[in-house]
């Protein structure tokens, strides 16, 4: 019997494997951050020990920063002891820390693969649970809780119980203005926010083979949000040019050894998959969530859809969920006024999320009624865009370049949808109150966003581009 | 490192049956700026408990004083969404010391685990039962015996077995936790390592 990708990689960092024990796995690189780490730290004080291997530990902050003249101190008191906090810990324990103002800062999950620290056949952990987009890499790479967090740092392993396998294969060729946001927004409202529960989910197929490594991370990164531990991609032609020449990459004679190793990551033909599901990339169009978990989603010309249509014990929730929205059943979405854009996040804030707004934006000017908040992933992103010219693009559109950071994708820094305000957002989580307490969130890709930035309100990419081929 | 010590419960239950309870409503993002594990209870549930002035929202259960216990009982896929531990903390800093749902979210049952709040799930007709059982009587007593794995309507004596990792319960039950296994076993780590 053939491996699944996933078990090559899980096998190959086995340190104990027993009997009604979980196994230890072996962790190649812990990322952390501010928010999820101080209690480990606090850990590894009480119980007298060091982090066990700090050079495979990468610290930076996200969470907290404001993205807008970062150069100043953090203006919120708490949000600048956390950052503090962390600049402390990782001096005491001997962490190399990407902090403010630091040419690597950025959203953990755009910096490690960006800086070539994240590889085929990897082990990744990081106390925050979108961790999942390393898995793009043909990785492993879980989103883990503050007490793993400590029990990496005190033994760079995790204890775990081996995942049930999954295969999702996509087919076909996209349609234009879908992109890998789209598939990932329809693979979870069709299968639910538990969907994945308890599963590695391995993506494959034509359409997600034509992916770029961004696209491949967008899909990676939103595993979690159907519930699965983490997602995978093999890697490929595309992995390995990616990953080719970067801050941190192998060179030489390692890079030659390591890609020969890579090119052995894939599942074998006869490999065993616990559950496998197909979709046709023809029958996905541009994407929306109307609700508040992310298996809420609907194409952006289909209705929300009635209560009715739920089973009876559902209909309580599904009910709250459309009350906070300020939704009705049977509502379209196309054409409804919204407040604010959010282009950013781990999701989708990459140079080439960037570049396809700025192709779409240019010459056109944001609408009145929106504010847009665009916000790189990180500082290498920020500073890439500005090379390209794509910041000016942006500024003639009614909406600067902020600085890197999560921002808006969680309510947790400055940046905050307001109470009530509708935000079409290229985030990954529309929970009640996540972009800031009664915020109302529409999730979708980068071009439905930037097409709804122009006309102020929700927007079918697919009409200005059919505009766009006439003219 | 010693953990709180986990056998068997028996109490009066909040019931919450609202589905796909994500972390974000457990504790939003804006409370998660502290660096010490304690005082995440006052913020418990934060936006569905107070209104935007800080007061009390008379409509959610855990302002009802007929409710109170130390079991949480909500609807299906509880904990969904951010890893963020400071839920378990939450919960179990409010005084919780078990969450009973038909399905939990897979890190955030790891993390209940590993702070001494025990994830109990049962199927979805119990669950309805529990739910049904406390609000004929918000006082029913509700047990749970980690030891044996069942929970239990006490008046009806209606009860179901649940699943526990072996690992974890050995851990629950004893007051031990990861590091202190994998510690055990470091010379098998550095042995990896140098392979
Ligand atoms: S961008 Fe959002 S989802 Fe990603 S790490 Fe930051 S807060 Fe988490």
């Amino acid at each position: 019997m053939g491996q699944t990708l996933f078990d090559k990689i899980w096998d190959a960092h086995v340190v104990s494997s027993n009997e009604g024990f979980p196994d230890i796995l072996y962790i190649d690189t812990h990322f952390i951050h501010e928010v999820t780490s101080p209690q480990a730290f606090d850990g590894l004080r009480t119980r007298g020990l060091p982090v066990f291997r700090p050079k495979q530990t990468v610290a930076t902050a996200d969470h907290n920063v404001p993205t807008w003249d970062q150069h100043l101190p953090i203006k919120e008191e708490l949000s600048r002891y956390q950052v503090d906090m962390l600049t402390k810990n990782c001096a005491e324990f001997g962490i190399e820390l990407y902090g403010l103002g630091h040419p690597f800062q950025g959203i953990v999950h755009v910096i490690g693969p960006e800086l070539g620290i994240t590889r085929p056949g990897g082990t990744y952990v990081c106390g925050d649970s979108h961790t999942s987009t390393h898995g793009a890499f043909g990785a492993i790479a879980f989103g883990i809780g503050t007490s793993q967090v400590e029990q990496v740092m005190a033994t760079q392993c995790l204890l775990q119980s081996r995942p049930k396998r999954m295969k999702i294969e996509v087919n076909g060729k996209l349609q234009n203005g879908v992109g890998a946001k789209d598939i990932i927004l329809y693979i979870i409202a069709q299968i639910s926010a538990a969907g994945g529960t308890g599963y590695a989910v391995e993506y494959a197929g034509d359409t997600i083979r034509s992916l770029s490594m961004e696209g491949r991370m967008t899909i990676c990164n939103m595993s979690i949000e159907m519930g699965a531990r983490c997602g995978l991609i093999a890697p490929d032609e595309t992995t390995i040019n990616y990953v080719k020449g970067r801050e941190f990459a192998p060179k030489g004679e390692d890079w030659d050894k390591a890609v020969a190793y890579w090119q052995t990551l894939y599942s074998d033909d006869d490999a065993d998959f616990d559950s496998v599901l197909s979709f046709k990339a023809e029958d996905i169009e541009p994407m929306i969530t109307y609700g508040t978990n992310p298996g809420m989603g609907i194409g952006v010309t289909q209705h929300v859809p009635e209560t009715a249509s739920f089973e009876q014990k559902e209909q309580g929730s599904y009910k709250k969920a459309l009350d906070y929205m300020g939704l009705h059943d049977d509502e379209q979405l196309l054409g409804k006024p919204i407040d604010y854009v959010f282009i950013g996040s781990c999701t989708n804030s990459r140079i080439e999320d960037l570049r396809q707004v700025a192709e779409f934006v240019k010459g056109k000017h944001k609408a009145d009624n929106v504010t847009v908040w665009i916000v790189p992933g990180s500082k290498q992103v920020q500073e890439q865009a500005i090379r390209e010219g794509l910041d000016k693009v942006f500024d003639a559109a009614g909406f600067p370049l902020r600085e890197p950071g999560c921002s808006a994708c969680l309510g947790m820094n400055e940046d905050k949808i307001p109470a009530g305000k509708y935000c079409v957002s290229t985030s990954n989580r529309n929970f009640e109150g996540r972009q800031g307490p009664n915020s109302r969130t529409f999730l979708a890709s980068p071009l439905t966003a930037a097409a709804s930035a122009i006309t102020g309100k929700v927007t079918d990419i697919r009409e200005f581009l059919k505009e766009e081929e006439l003219v | 490192m010693s953990t709180k010590i986990f056998k068997h419960i028996q109490t009066s239950a909040v019931p919450l049956p609202i589905e796909n309870i994500d972390t974000d409503q457990i504790i939003p993002a804006r409370f998660l700026k502290a660096t010490t594990r304690e005082g995440f209870g006052n913020n418990l549930f934060r936006d569905w408990r107070f209104d935007n002035n800080g007061n009390p929202k008379q409509d959610f259960v855990l302002n009802e004083p007929i409710y109170s216990g130390k079991v949480l009982v909500a609807g299906k896929n509880f904990g969904c969404g951010s890893s963020r531990e400071h839920a378990a903390w939450a919960l179990a800093d409010y005084g919780f010391d078990a969450v009973v749902s038909s399905f939990f979210a897979d890190i955030f049952k790891g993390n209940a685990l590993n702070n001494g709040l025990l994830p109990v799930q049962v199927s979805d007709d119990f669950l309805k039962k529990i739910f049904d059982a406390i609000y004929a009587d918000p006082h029913a007593v509700i047990e749970i015996d980690l030891v044996d794995q069942f929970i239990k309507i006490v008046a009806s004596g209606e009860q179901e077995s649940f699943e526990v990792n072996p690992y974890k319960k050995a851990c629950m039950t004893n007051g031990y936790d990861d590091i202190d296994y994998i510690l055990s076993k470091k010379e098998l780590v550095v042995e990896f390592e140098n392979r």
